[in-house]
């Protein structure tokens, strides 16, 4: 199980962006977050997965507090993949820095063999994004934070990756958090989801 | 041929002039003493390209072993001050807070200070000669580089990728290794071959002001400003061809820098 509890957040000595929000994600359980921009639900992910330290509240990984050293157990996907690769390193060393990755986890994602020889600057977004989903589902990974991985591809190749992900998922019992704005993707992927609500009383509400 | 090959040439063949007037000029540095008044005030000639001075020492072979000099100090001075700016600006950007509010304040304060005028003082308060050109040097131009490689470590340390690489395990040693140093080191490597000539410059320039190497030693700096004083009575060749020299080496090595910069620069690497 995968815990938030009461988490407050600001950034600086700014207006509190989140404010005592809890959740709980299971194993094998797929949540999603639904919210409009600047709700701050890429910072809620990144306070679950140790990127940031909350004001308040706690996170909790089976009862405990995350890991600050060696491999993490909840691993997140960015955004930008740009962002998320070193420019310097070639494909292949940059997905050795997850780790042994599982079989047929390559080729179920669409990465060819050819792409591996590249650097980061001759991949499209969409072809980097899939490198960044093998590299984060290591063998240690127990909860996957998904935040907006989708929006840069096409419909079909979404859809694969989301078939890819769920099955995935699934057979190896990761818990999921889902960020995105797509109401239509959330409702067809998640089997749970949950609006972050507006600055009057910003707590989270099962929908 | 394509443009990286050519300039990789071009890089080669620059390193090569450069060997030659170092090891050419350390060779002939005792016949650049020699004095002979039969041959004094001699304009350039066949047997004499550069001329002669009022000593009658050969300009040509002076030129060379001043330029030696001028080169072997610059390396010295530059790898030096490299070393500072890399421990310096390593450090401030790796150690928190309180010791990155130190270096800064060094860095902006030698940056405050003309050069010249720090070089004056480091040189004087070590006696003149070589040692003082030397750490005088090595202890003005460390400031800007230090400030570059500082900037660039905090950006890496806050970069996305390297964030993630430590939540899947991997050792602040391993991220300095493995996402620093090859961004850092072609930053450094450009840093200090253009560092090169403004070493080599200031080692002339407090030379010519009478702060630096002694008045017998065959260097650069020494030469323009004996030639300044034959300069009126029409001996132009004594100041014009070292002079030339020392600003064609300078510039080369400004271009090497530049030529460098080209090729490690993956933006531009493909061209």
């Amino acid at each position: 199980m995968l815990e938030a509890r009461n988490i407050s957040f600001s950034y600086g000595k700014g207006k509190l962006i989140l404010q005592n929000i809890s959740l709980a994600i299971k194993p094998g359980e797929r949540l999603g977050i639904f919210a409009p921009s600047g709700f701050g639900k890429t910072t809620l992910l990144k306070i679950l997965g140790g990127y940031e330290k909350p004001l308040k509240g706690k996170v909790l990984v089976e009862g405990r507090p995350l890991k600050e050293q060696g491999y993490c157990p909840v691993q997140m996907i960015f955004q930008h993949p740009e962002c998320a690769v070193n420019p310097k390193r070639k494909m292949r060393e940059v997905l050795k820095e997850g780790g042994k990755i599982g079989n047929g986890v390559l080729e179920r994602l669409g990465i060819v063999e050819d792409w591996k020889n590249r650097y980061p600057q001759e991949l499209s977004g969409g072809e980097l994004q899939r490198f960044c989903i093998a590299r984060a589902l290591g063998e240690g990974t127990k909860y996957l934070l998904a935040d907006e991985i989708s929006a840069m591809l096409d419909l079909i190749a979404q859809g694969q990756i989301w078939k890819f992900l769920t099955e995935e998922t699934e057979k190896r019992q990761i818990g999921m958090v889902i960020v995105s704005h797509s109401r239509q993707l959330l409702d067809h992927v998640c089997t749970r989801q949950i609006a972050l609500k507006k600055e009057s009383d910003r707590e989270s509400v099962e929908v | 041929m394509n443009r990286r090959k050519k300039t990789m040439l071009f890089l080669g063949s620059l390193a090569l002039f450069f060997t030659v007037i170092v090891i050419s000029g350390f060779c002939c540095r005792d016949v650049a003493r020699v004095t002979d008044f039969s041959r004094k005030n001699m304009a350039p000639c066949v047997s004499f390209f550069f001329g002669t001075d009022w000593l009658g020492r050969d300009m040509l072979v002076r030129t060379l072993a001043g330029l030696s000099m001028s080169i072997r100090i610059g390396c010295l001075a530059a790898a030096v001050g490299a070393v500072i700016a890399f421990v310096l600006g390593v450090s401030a950007a790796l150690f928190g807070e309180k010791v990155d509010a130190v270096i800064s304040f060094l860095i902006d304060m030698i940056l405050g200070i003309p050069h010249m005028l720090l070089l004056l003082l480091i040189s004087y308060a070590l006696g003149k000669g070589l040692k003082g050109v030397v750490l005088g040097v090595a202890f003005t131009h460390w400031p800007s580089l230090a400030r570059v490689i500082r900037a660039e470590v905090l950006q890496l340390k806050n970069s996305t990728y390297v964030q993630i690489s430590q939540k899947l395990g991997h050792s602040k040693l391993e991220a300095a290794l493995f996402h620093m140093t090859p961004h850092i080191f072609p930053q450094f490597l450009i840093g200090l071959i253009l560092m090169f000539p403004h070493a080599i410059l200031h080692e002339a320039g407090i030379t010519f002001l009478g702060f630096g190497l002694s008045t017998e030693q065959p260097a650069i700096g020494i030469i323009l400003s004996e030639s300044m004083k034959h300069l009126i009575t029409g001996k132009w060749w004594p100041a014009v061809f070292p002079g030339a020299m020392l600003v064609l080496v300078v510039a080369l090595f400004d271009v090497a820098g530049n030529a460098l910069r080209k090729i490690l620069d993956p933006s531009s690497a493909q061209e």
